[in-house]
């Protein structure tokens, strides 16, 4: 089988964060948001880190989703802070999404992509990003305000800070390839849907 | 509620449409443009009370009014018959998670084409929207257009059901080739 080449010229460093760890060091509270997250890595560990919390609307299909979801949600709930967090392959599904968002560009949205350089659900294949495709210089072509890459546990001061400050902003993190954090969620969607309705809006 | 951009400027169905969905309660309304969609398009970009959401791709459309009635509101996705076919998987969502969807499609392909490239993705609209479970209304008569939006409307947002108005070219006027 003929390999597959890194793009030429593109020097990133080796990713070299765990996500399990990388992740809730950014999202230090997830419970405080309203959080969109693709499918799959970044639904599991989400979920898990709210114990499956209504709070969060985590995907088990419809690839590409999250990122506009959450644009939606950012819209309908301007008082609340909203996160749709995602993986890279998720992202790159639906790419356009990024500058969809930075037109509408709400202050209450923050996108993060853990991005792991693979397709860690279908037998771990090199997504784009891994062989060199730069989502972060993706995200600021669209007109995001704000973009800042973590590839060290040094650059997540930074990304907390971000998320923490009013304005669109997106967030690439780049952690290896490995498991996600992981806990039993529903995959029932139209349970989650209602729970979090009936959590947010008590209907 | 905001007044016409341009009084006048097309067809009074369109603005009565607009109208209708605005006394609803839709602030949200996304779409891939297309001529038929112009008086619903123009009218959401002067109105301060709508987020107008201009989309790369449809299907982008159904994730943001996923998202948006999570967060309590309601929006109406606009395309044309070919934004249909870049919408499936995404629909599986909308099935899934029993979201309330309000699609209006601009055919093509359809009644006095004269661009065949557009026969085979407005051949398959209907059948396509049915088989991942959207209820299909049509509208193909101005007098039509009233009835089919309010039936919609009550089919979203008071049954949960995700439903596309189809606006044929008989109603729309068949483009000059």
């Amino acid at each position: 089988m003929a390999q597959l080449k890194r793009i030429a010229g593109v020097n990133q460093p080796d990713a070299v964060l765990d996500r399990r760890e990388a992740v809730p060091a950014l999202i230090e509270r997830p419970q405080d948001w309203l959080v969109a997250a693709g499918l799959a890595g970044t639904a599991q560990e989400l979920c898990a880190m709210t114990d499956d919390g209504p709070n969060v609307f985590g995907l088990g299909g419809a690839m590409g989703a999250a990122p506009m979801m959450a644009l939606g949600l950012a819209l309908a709930q301007p008082s609340r802070r909203v996160l749709g967090i995602t993986g890279d392959g998720e992202l790159l599904m639906n790419i356009g999404a990024l500058g969809t968002i930075a037109l509408v560009a709400p202050a209450n949205l923050k996108i993060v992509c853990v991005d792991n350089g693979h397709y860690g659900e279908t037998g771990n294949q090199d997504s784009h990003t891994g062989l060199g495709v730069q989502l972060d210089r993706i995200a600021a072509g669209f007109g995001f305000p704000v973009v800042h890459v973590i590839n060290t546990l040094a650059e997540i001061d930074e990304g907390r800070r971000i998320l923490a400050a009013p304005g669109l902003a997106f967030i690439l993190l780049r952690v290896k390839e490995g498991p996600a954090l992981r806990k039993k969620r529903s995959l029932r969607p139209h349970v989650v849907r209602d729970r979090f309705r009936a959590a947010l809006l008590g209907m | 509620m905001a007044e016409a951009a341009r009084p006048g400027a097309g067809p009074a169905w369109a603005h009565a449409m607009y109208d209708q969905l605005r006394a609803q309660g839709v602030t949200q309304i996304a779409y891939v443009p297309d001529a038929g969609h112009r008086v619903m398009i123009d009218r959401s970009l002067t109105d301060p009370d709508v987020h107008s959401i201009p989309l790369t791709t449809e299907e982008e459309g159904v994730a943001l009014l996923a998202g948006a009635d999570l967060g309590g509101a309601r929006g109406v996705l606009l395309m044309q018959s070919s934004g249909v076919g870049n919408c499936i998987n995404m629909l599986s969502l909308t099935a899934g998670a029993r979201f309330p969807l309000l699609m209006l499609v601009s055919m093509r392909g359809d009644f006095g084409e004269g661009n065949p490239w557009q026969f085979p993705m407005g051949r398959a609209t209907q059948a396509v929207l049915e088989a991942m479970g959207v209820v299909v209304l049509r509208a193909d008569a101005a007098q039509d257009v009233m009835p089919t939006i309010q039936a919609a409307c009550t089919m979203v947002w008071g049954s949960g059901e995700a439903v596309a108005v189809l606006l044929g070219q008989r109603l729309l006027g068949a483009k000059a080739f």
